[in-house]
């Protein structure tokens, strides 16, 4: 059986690798000190979908991604990998999207698309850890979901079998497609870039991505069409700018704080035998240890 | 009477989960404060006489029972379509759950259909006004939900002035849970399920199901001895082994240790992983990330151990030990055992 696939990326700054320049004075996030990545959890599902291509010969596997130009470099990562094809969602009226107006805008895609057989992304993007997305396209595709999948075990009769992470264990799913996927961190680790698809691949571009004096490669993209990577605004997918980007979000940040703790009264001690023994016999005597 | 506050309750075969006995604490708590009622929903096999006990002495005036065949394990469809048409009956203002597996499965499917907002791993709930900065308009009695965000580096504060339900997920341990009354009166309603779940939304079968017993008791243990990414390897978190044994306690970790493979995800302290109460909190080679903080700031008494004097949990620490971990360890065990008992 061949199936189509769609994996859903998100490019996120690396909040795992967060400096002590992160932040501004003022409080807010300084993004430009953050590196760009591909979403982890997201990797994970583009190799379950990778797999999948193998094991069926013949499936279309395509990296949807929304976010500014820039995240033309998912879909690239993706084509690296051995994805197909891929779609950039941008548009200024994505921006400030929640979970709700995020997962309108992606099923919308879909829709445009025309659909899958799988849908699957990561179980939750490490900026917001929310993994609040994919059942939500799921619901609005009125999509049967299985979260915090770990791996797929096999394809047959149109239905998938799933092993998936519960709390305190693991279980064993069975689903009929189309379906829609989320996977858990402890997935697979993706496969790396392949070489020959990085030579192939390197200069595929999004429009947005290109500059507008046009450069010396301009003639690849008549002789390559494969190098035109598809950028979709709202218009684009017939989206309702309503349900797009703040617009579109139920939720509003009340307030954003860097938090300064309350400092206490601490005391300070050193390494030295006689100051940690000095603390034990502290925490003894007053019955704070047993 | 609409407008209530709802809790759905997540169960295991008929045991109630603490998370949600959590949250019914809470959820009465605000209940009161808007001078309304606190419901329940509960949804299982067999559960019917086994759960009432368990869900009503927490305050609860109204709890919703669904007892068939299919709706346990959790399955996503069933559950969703159970709280979806019983929201549209009762609207309430506001819905907790668990940011558990199922919560965080279940939550953005019914926040979906019901278009309203939902807030995940939320570290506190409170009730405030809000004024819209662009509209003028003025909100009064919404729920804040307050959380950290963006890897634990900031904390926000998110309203949902709209849209109802206000949804928010809470991670187990993070509210404390508190019986109101052994024997507080509250009416207890079997719903029909097939009024609310159509036979179409038994699709996904279960067909194996493995749940190990707790190693260990991390979020109970009255001293809890946490290293950082600090701690350097494997191996290094073993001293923390041996010191939270003498000391009767629990070892935990930082998110990037756990990340680096250092312990098991399950003994992670945080906002994505475990919140602890301690008596006694001894922190090795962790810096104190706020993400990592929030889920251990109510610990009595916290002991810092670090080489940088300036790392940011030194601040909320009652003792700081500067020095390295490696040195200070084992003289904690030695004079440990030289002057106890």
């Amino acid at each position: 059986m061949k199936y189509k696939i769609i994996v859903l990326a998100k490019q996120v700054p690396d909040t795992r690798n967060v400096g002590k320049d992160a932040m501004t004075e003022a409080g807010t996030v300084n993004r430009a000190a953050l590196p760009a990545i591909f979403n982890p959890d997201d990797l994970l599902a583009l190799e379950q979908a990778l797999q999948i291509k193998e094991q069926n010969p013949g499936t279309s596997v395509g990296v949807l991604t929304m976010g500014p130009p820039r995240a033309g470099e998912i879909i690239r990562q993706g084509l690296y990998r051995g994805a197909d094809t891929g779609w950039l969602l941008t548009d200024r009226l994505f921006a400030g999207a929640d979970t709700l107006a995020t997962s309108y805008a992606l099923a919308t895609a879909i829709k445009k698309i025309g659909g899958a057989d799988i849908i699957i992304g990561g179980r939750q993007a490490i900026d917001g850890d929310t993994a609040q997305v994919g059942p939500q396209v799921a619901q609005k595709l009125g999509l049967t979901q299985v979260t915090y999948a770990e791996e797929i075990l096999g394809i047959e009769d149109g239905k998938a079998t799933i092993r998936r992470h519960i709390d305190g264990g693991v279980e064993t799913v069975v689903a009929p497609l189309p379906l829609l996927i989320t996977v858990n961190g402890s997935a697979t680790p993706c496969r790396p870039c392949n070489a020959k698809l990085v030579m192939k691949y390197k200069r595929a571009t999004c429009p947005a991505e290109c500059p507008a004096e046009g450069t010396a490669y301009d003639y690849l993209y008549e002789q390559k069409p494969y190098l035109n990577l598809t950028q979709w605004s709202v218009a684009d997918v017939d989206g309702d700018p309503a349900q797009c980007g703040g617009a579109g979000s139920p939720t509003r940040v009340k307030a954003v704080q860097n938090i300064v703790f309350q400092a206490k009264e601490s005391k300070t001690l050193s390494s030295s035998d006689s100051d940690v023994e000095g603390l034990i016999k502290e925490l003894l005597n007053e019955k704070i240890i047993g | 009477m609409k407008n209530n506050v709802f809790v759905y309750c997540e169960i295991e075969g008929t045991t109630v989960a603490e998370v949600s006995q959590e949250l019914l604490t809470k959820g009465r708590k605000l209940a009161n404060q808007l001078g309304v009622q606190l419901h329940a929903v509960a949804a299982g096999s067999g559960i019917t006489g086994k759960v009432e006990s368990q869900i009503l002495p927490y305050g609860v005036d109204k709890l919703f029972i669904f007892d068939a065949p299919g709706l346990f394990p959790y399955t996503s469809a069933p559950h969703t379509d159970i709280l979806v048409n019983l929201f549209k009956e009762e609207d309430p203002q506001i819905c907790l759950m668990g940011a558990t597996v199922i919560g965080r499965d279940l939550g953005p499917r019914v926040s979906s259909s019901l278009v309203s907002g939902l807030t995940a791993d939320c570290t506190q709930l409170e009730i405030g006004d809000y004024e819209d900065i662009k509209t003028h308009e003025k909100y009064t009695d919404l729920l804040y939900q307050i959380r950290p965000a963006f890897g634990g580096n900031i904390v926000a504060t998110i309203v949902n002035p709209e849209h109802r339900p206000q949804m928010a997920t809470v991670r187990s341990g993070v509210m404390q849970k508190q019986i109101l009354d052994e024997n507080y009166k509250g009416e207890v309603v079997i719903a029909d399920v097939d009024k609310y779940v159509p036979d179409s939304d038994y699709l996904v079968k279960v067909i194996d199901r493995h749940i190990e017993a707790a190693k260990h008791n991390l979020k109970g243990a009255p001293i809890v001895v946490a290293g950082g990414y600090g701690m350097g390897s494997k191996e290094g978190f073993d001293m923390l082994f041996t010191l939270a044994k003498e000391l009767h306690g629990e070892v935990g970790a930082s998110r990037a240790a756990v990340d680096a493979g250092f312990v098991d995800h399950d003994r992670q302290i945080g906002q994505t992983g475990v919140t602890v109460h301690p008596k006694v909190y001894i922190a090795c080679g962790i810096s104190g990330q706020i993400q990592h903080i929030a889920g251990m700031r109510d610990s009595g008494i916290i002991i810092s151990i670090n080489t940088d004097p300036d790392a940011p949990i030194n601040k909320i620490a009652d003792y700081v030990v500067i020095g390295k971990v490696e040195e200070v360890v084992p003289k904690l065990i030695k004079y440990y055992k030289a002057n106890s008992k």
